[in-house]
Formats: C-alpha cells, sequence, structure tokens
C-alpha cells in the first residue's frame, strides 16, 4: 500500500481525484434517496394515519368491524385474510418451486435447464390483472367444480375444508398467488443452489452416493437457509399483491376459517375501496392498514435478507 | 362502478382519448374570448337556451361512473354543435367527483350519491354547489338460477336474502312469491359490490327501508359491512360473478342489465303488483315522486313510489356545478351544456337504458340554471 500511494498520487489529484469525488458523491445520493424514498412513503402512511390511530388505537388491529355506514374500522380480517391466502400460497408453491430448482441446478442438461429457466421467469411477466381474468373465467369454475368438491367430499371435517365452495375465495386466491411467487421461490433456490461448492457434491460422489442423495443430503441442507430465504422473498410478493388477488378473493368481511371462504387481503381491500373513501375515518384508517401491511412486509423482507446472507457464508449446524 | 362490456368499453376508450387529445389543444380560452365574452353569438339550436361562447373553451368533468355512457354521448352530440367546446369527462366514480369538485379541480363534478352535509361543510368558505339532476337509473336484482325464467321478490325476502337469513333457493318465504316456478334446494350465493358505490347507496336505502333487520344491521350507505357473501367490483364484476355462480344473486344498475341482457327478478311495488326494471318503471317512479322532490335538489333515492307500474328503487344521477363561476367564459359553457342535456340530451337516456326526468324536475332543473352566476351576475338571466 505505501508503495502504491505515490503512483496514485503522481496520476494526478486533479482529474482522476474529482471525478472520484463526484462518483462517490452520486452515488451516495442515489443510494440515499432509494432510503428517503421508503422513509418519506412511511412517514406519508404514518401522518395520514394518525387520526384513526388516536380513534381507534389497537382496535384497528384486533376488531373484526369494517363499517363505513358507523364510521367503526377493524381490520382483524383483512389480516388474517393475507396472512392466510399467503400461507397457502407458499405451501403450495415452496414444494414445486425447490424441486424445480433442485432439477434445474442438479439434474437438467443445460438444453433443458436454460429454456425452462428463461420460461419460468416469464411467468413473472405476466400482468396481475391477466393472471386475475384467468382465475376468474379458468382456475376459480375448475377449482369448484372438481378440486374443491373433493376436498369437501374427504376433508370436510376439518374446519379449514367446510364448504360449500363457490370457486372465488381464499383457496382461489392461494393458488392464484403461488403461480406469481414460483418465479420468485425458483429463481432465488437455483441460484443458492448452484452457489454450493462443488466439493460438497464431489465428496458425496466419492462416497458412492447417488444423484437423489447428492442433491437431498449434501446440497440441500448446505444451502436450506437460502431456500428458506427464497420462500420468504416469495412470502412478500404475496403479501403485496393486489389486482388478482381482488378479483378472486371473494372479498368477504368475516374472519376466514374454511379455505373456501370469501376473504379479503389488506391490498385488495385498499384497491378496492380507497377510491370512493370519504367522510370520517374511512380514507385515514385504510392508509393505517397499508401501514400495516408495509410493516409487516419490511420484517418478513428483513427475515429473509438475513437468512440469505447466512446461506451463502455457509450451512446451518 | 366500472364500464363493462368491450365495445362500450373501448368506445369509451376513444372518446376519453379524443377528448384529451382535443384539450390539449385548447387548454385555455382564447384571449378574443376572455375579453368579448359577452358578445358571442352562437346560440343553442332550435330553442332560447343560454348561448354557447364563441371562442375556444375545454371544460373538465369527472365523477360517477353509472351515466358515464350518457354524459359521453351528450359530450360528442354538444361538442358537433359547438366545436369551439371542449368537452372531458373522466368516469371516476361517484366519490371521486365530489373530492375534485370540492378541490376545485374540475369544472363540474358528478355523483349519484348527493352531498351528505358533512361534504357540504368541507367545501371551501363561500363556494356553494349546485346538484342538477340529468337523468334516474334504478337497480334491479339479477339472478342465476338455471331452468328458473321468472323470479318474483318483495323487499323483506329480498333483505333476507341479502342478510343472509334466507339461505337456500327454496325457502318457504321464496316459494310464497312464486307459486308458478320449481326452486331448486340450492344455496342462495349472494354477489354484492366490494367497492364503494352509488348503486349500493340506492340499493341499501331500499333495503332498510323494506326491513328493519337491515337498517339496524348493515345499514344505508355507498359501502356497507356485508353480512353475507362474494364482493365484486363494479357493475361488471357483480354480473360476471352472478354469470359463473349457479344458484347466485346480485344487483346492478338498470341500463348494465338492459345491454348486458341477465336475468331479472320482478319486485314488488308499493301498490303490490310485480313490476320488472325497466325505463317506464323508473320514469313511473320519478313522476309519482316530483311533489316531494326537495328544494335544495337532494333528492334520496326514490324507494317505493306509488302508482301499479312503478318500479320500487329509482334514483336521481346529478351534476355537480359551482353557483358561482370563477371563470365567466366556462361559466357560459357550462351553463350553454348543461341546459342543452337538460332539454336536447333527454332523448339520448332511453335508449341507452337511463329514464329522462319528469316534466316537473326539468323545469326545476332548468330554473336553478338561471340562479348560476360569475362575479355575482347571472350568466342565464
Amino acid at each position: 500500500m505505501t508503495t502504491l500511494a505515490p503512483i496514485g498520487r503522481l496520476r494526478g489529484r486533479t482529474a482522476t481525484r474529482r471525478a472520484d469525488v463526484v462518483f462517490r458523491g452520486s452515488t451516495r445520493v442515489f443510494g440515499g434517496a432509494v432510503i428517503a424514498t421508503l422513509g418519506v412513503v412511511a412517514a406519508v402512511l404514518v401522518v395520514s394515519s394518525a387520526p384513526a390511530w388516536t380513534r381507534f388505537g389497537v382496535d384497528l388491529i384486533t376488531q373484526t368491524t369494517w363499517d363505513p355506514v358507523r364510521d367503526v374500522y377493524g381490520a382483524l380480517p383483512f389480516i388474517v385474510g393475507t396472512l392466510y391466502a399467503a400461507a397457502i400460497a407458499l405451501l403450495i408453491a415452496t414444494p414445486i418451486g425447490v424441486l424445480t430448482a433442485i432439477f434445474l441446478s442438479e439434474f437438467a442438461p443445460r438444453r433443458v435447464a436454460i429454456p425452462l429457466t428463461f420460461t419460468i421467469e416469464l411467468l413473472a411477466a405476466i400482468p396481475s390483472v391477466v393472471i386475475g381474468l384467468w382465475g376468474i373465467f379458468v382456475l376459480s369454475p375448475f377449482l369448484r367444480d372438481t378440486v374443491d368438491s373433493w376436498l369437501i367430499a374427504t376433508l370436510g371435517w376439518l374446519p379449514f375444508f367446510r364448504g360449500p365452495s363457490f370457486g372465488v375465495g381464499l383457496g382461489a386466491a392461494g393458488v392464484i398467488l403461488a403461480i406469481m411467487i414460483l418465479p420468485t421461490i425458483v429463481s432465488i433456490s437455483r441460484e443458492v443452489l448452484s452457489s454450493v461448492p462443488n466439493s460438497q457434491r464431489e465428496a458425496m460422489f466419492g462416497l458412492g452416493a447417488t444423484r437423489w442423495e447428492v442433491a437431498v443430503k449434501a446440497v440441500l441442507p448446505y444451502a436450506r437457509s437460502g431456500v428458506v430465504g427464497a420462500a420468504i422473498l416469495g412470502l412478500g410478493r404475496a403479501l403485496g399483491e393486489t389486482m388478482a388477488v381482488t378479483m378472486v378473493i371473494g372479498n368477504g368481511q368475516d374472519i376466514p376459517v374454511s379455505i373456501f371462504d370469501q376473504a379479503q387481503t389488506i391490498a385488495s381491500k385498499i384497491a378496492v375501496t380507497f377510491n370512493e373513501a370519504s367522510g370520517g375515518f374511512q380514507t385515514q384508517s385504510l392508509v393505517a392498514i397499508g401501514l400495516i401491511l408495509l410493516v409487516m412486509t419490511l420484517l418478513l423482507n428483513v427475515a429473509a435478507r438475513l437468512l440469505v446472507s447466512r446461506a451463502q457464508r455457509g450451512p446451518i449446524r | 362502478m366500472i364500464i363493462t362490456s368491450p365495445g362500450r368499453l373501448s368506445a369509451l376508450a376513444l372518446a376519453a382519448a379524443f377528448a384529451v387529445g382535443a384539450c390539449s389543444g385548447s387548454a385555455s380560452p382564447s384571449p378574443a374570448a376572455s375579453t368579448a365574452p359577452g358578445a358571442s353569438a352562437a346560440a343553442s339550436p332550435g330553442l332560447g337556451g343560454p348561448a354557447a361562447p364563441s371562442g375556444d373553451v375545454s371544460l373538465a368533468g369527472a365523477g360517477a361512473t353509472f351515466p358515464g355512457p350518457l354524459y359521453q354521448v351528450w359530450v360528442e352530440k354538444y361538442a358537433a354543435a359547438h366545436p369551439n367546446v371542449k368537452i372531458d369527462y373522466q368516469a371516476i366514480g361517484s366519490g371521486g367527483g365530489i373530492k375534485n369538485i370540492t378541490a376545485q379541480t374540475v369544472a363540474f363534478g358528478a355523483s349519484d350519491a348527493t352531498m351528505k352535509d358533512a361534504e357540504i361543510a368541507a367545501l371551501p368558505a363561500g363556494t356553494k354547489i349546485l346538484h342538477i339532476p340529468t337523468a334516474l337509473g334504478a337497480v334491479v336484482f339479477i339472478y342465476n338460477l338455471p331452468g328458473v325464467t321468472e323470479l318474483n321478490l318483495d323487499g323483506p325476502t329480498a333483505a333476507d336474502i341479502f342478510l343472509g337469513t334466507i339461505k337456500k333457493w327454496n325457502d318457504p318465504k321464496i316459494a310464497a312469491l312464486n307459486s308458478s316456478a320449481t326452486l331448486p334446494g340450492a344455496d342462495i350465493v349472494v354477489v354484492h359490490r366490494s367497492d364503494g358505490s352509488g348503486t349500493t347507496n340506492a340499493f341499501t336505502t331500499y333495503l332498510g327501508a323494506v326491513s328493519d333487520g337491515w337498517k339496524n344491521g348493515p345499514g344505508v350507505g355507498k359501502e356497507v359491512n356485508w353480512p353475507t357473501g362474494i364482493g365484486a367490483k363494479g357493475n361488471d364484476g357483480v354480473a360476471g360473478g352472478v354469470k359463473q355462480t349457479p344458484g347466485a344473486i346480485g344487483y346492478v344498475e338498470l341500463n348494465y342489465a338492459t345491454q348486458a341482457a341477465l336475468a331479472t327478478a320482478k319486485l314488488k311495488n308499493a301498490d303490490g303488483a310485480f313490476v320488472a326494471a325497466s325505463v317506464d318503471g323508473v320514469t313511473a317512479a320519478a313522476d309519482a315522486s316530483v311533489a316531494t322532490f326537495p328544494a335544495d335538489f337532494r333528492a334520496a333515492p326514490i324507494i317505493n313510489g306509488a302508482g301499479a307500474a312503478t318500479y320500487p328503487i329509482a334514483a336521481y344521477t346529478y351534476l355537480l356545478v359551482y353557483a358561482d363561476q370563477k371563470d365567466q367564459v366556462k361559466g357560459q359553457a357550462l351553463v350553454s351544456f348543461v341546459y342543452w342535456a337538460l332539454t336536447d340530451g333527454q332523448a339520448d337516456e332511453a335508449g341507452l337504458g337511463y329514464a329522462p326526468l319528469p316534466k316537473a324536475v326539468q323545469d326545476k332543473a332548468l330554473a336553478e340554471l338561471h340562479t348560476i352566476t360569475s362575479g355575482g351576475t347571472p350568466i342565464w338571466p
């Protein structure tokens, strides 16, 4: 370092160094702008929803009645609906996504893996309104007439599968969300699995393991927390997805129990009613549940980042 | 409320695109118009109505989606007669119309529900807004019950269905009204609006009027706490939900039901007759209620009006305009347009599924137009 210093000085404290300063400064400004945007959004949400928090306090989170006529707002059904729909999506998308990622990174030859990866990422490019329309006209009638009636007949004794099913509802929303988060889960999981050092695989092969054993016993455990992170990032998208969910979730007002119940997520409630919200505390309360959603999503994303960064350093023991 | 069928949607999009494009070219009145506004010569064709300004003027309006198709036709026809007046109407919803006119970002607003006292109190000091009725609509029950082509309902039964206390189609209360029909034992699926809407306001006003259980339960408003059912966005969402779900019942605006050709229920009116929703039935309701039309024009939905042909759920839709116009030329254009809409424009209504104003209400609305001023001077004395 000490020998290099004079050379740097020789290069000229003029142009290069000025460019350095400008570059460093502008990266700081733009980097800061991203943080500032988040800060401004959060601040606006807090300020605009303050009257609702003052009026209702924790009732906004714990109460179940959302009644614009009487100007009383409790968002528990929407919070539950948000988490419930996201959980269904995760239960469906995680196994499919992780197995697809294992196939792509461990088994598929390049000429299969590359087009398949591309196709899966294309899934993320379908506008959510289009997926929603497909959900209304194709998926929900299909679910109602086939899967749902079978579920009710076989598992109907469980409260989660109590009928009847009208097609639209939490289950349909969960399936739609699963499709939408699948690309996230597959591409991140594949990335994490590919970053597992080859020495892991070679050691297992050296012990005489099959490819299946290598994938499941050497690669997957090594990448475990990264795969969990991928699922949580998918969950983040599922929590905030609006348009497609609004179209198939049925927009019910009660806390959902069965997957066939009509429910509402926070994002769909805001999207559907904000435009006509007026008077009293309705607008402020809608902003308040937006703040709740922001906090939920932030916490999950932080958790996901932590898990993914640990995965890159190595396995959890 | 969303405007729906592909044909109408694309027509609207085209009209909107045209109007926006046209507006950008003439965003401000020409100097000639603003210096000599009174010197305009072009009058409304035919009648002795208010004169339109002679210079280029553009008016922006926003609000209810329910009269959107009607207003688009009006805007096009009026623009054909007055090429110098550009009017742009954005169908963003009644609440949006009230918000925009309150914020003074539009020349006129539009709303299905009248402004509440609290909304009027929220206006900037010294601002007065007039409600000008332009048309009437009705709320219609639509249903999907294979094999049942005719369905009769009365108020209390409808309220019980939407309260979720009547759960099956062969419930004795429904069967008693439909002795000739074979009702299946299927579950009733209620489909309601998930967004706030003037349609819901008229509909819940009806349910509240016929059922104490509804009045003390979900209550009356643009958005209520629905006790049961599937929520769908817009008239098209409700219609789509009903079409796709066997056993479903929902409610939409009359003009929507007319154009989408949905199975609609007959509703028992105050005289005990079961009437299908129609423009005539709405006109009958409006005629029967003109005596009680309020002085401030803020008429509640017309529920259970008298008369054998009267349909029980009808409601006015309104333009919202400032009583005192800041810009004399724009005010002149607005008064001229509204006058045209209230007179010549009424002929367009029935064909689009709207009911024209009764003569007495039309006269009152025209009289109200005379009171619009600019800087204290009446625009159309």
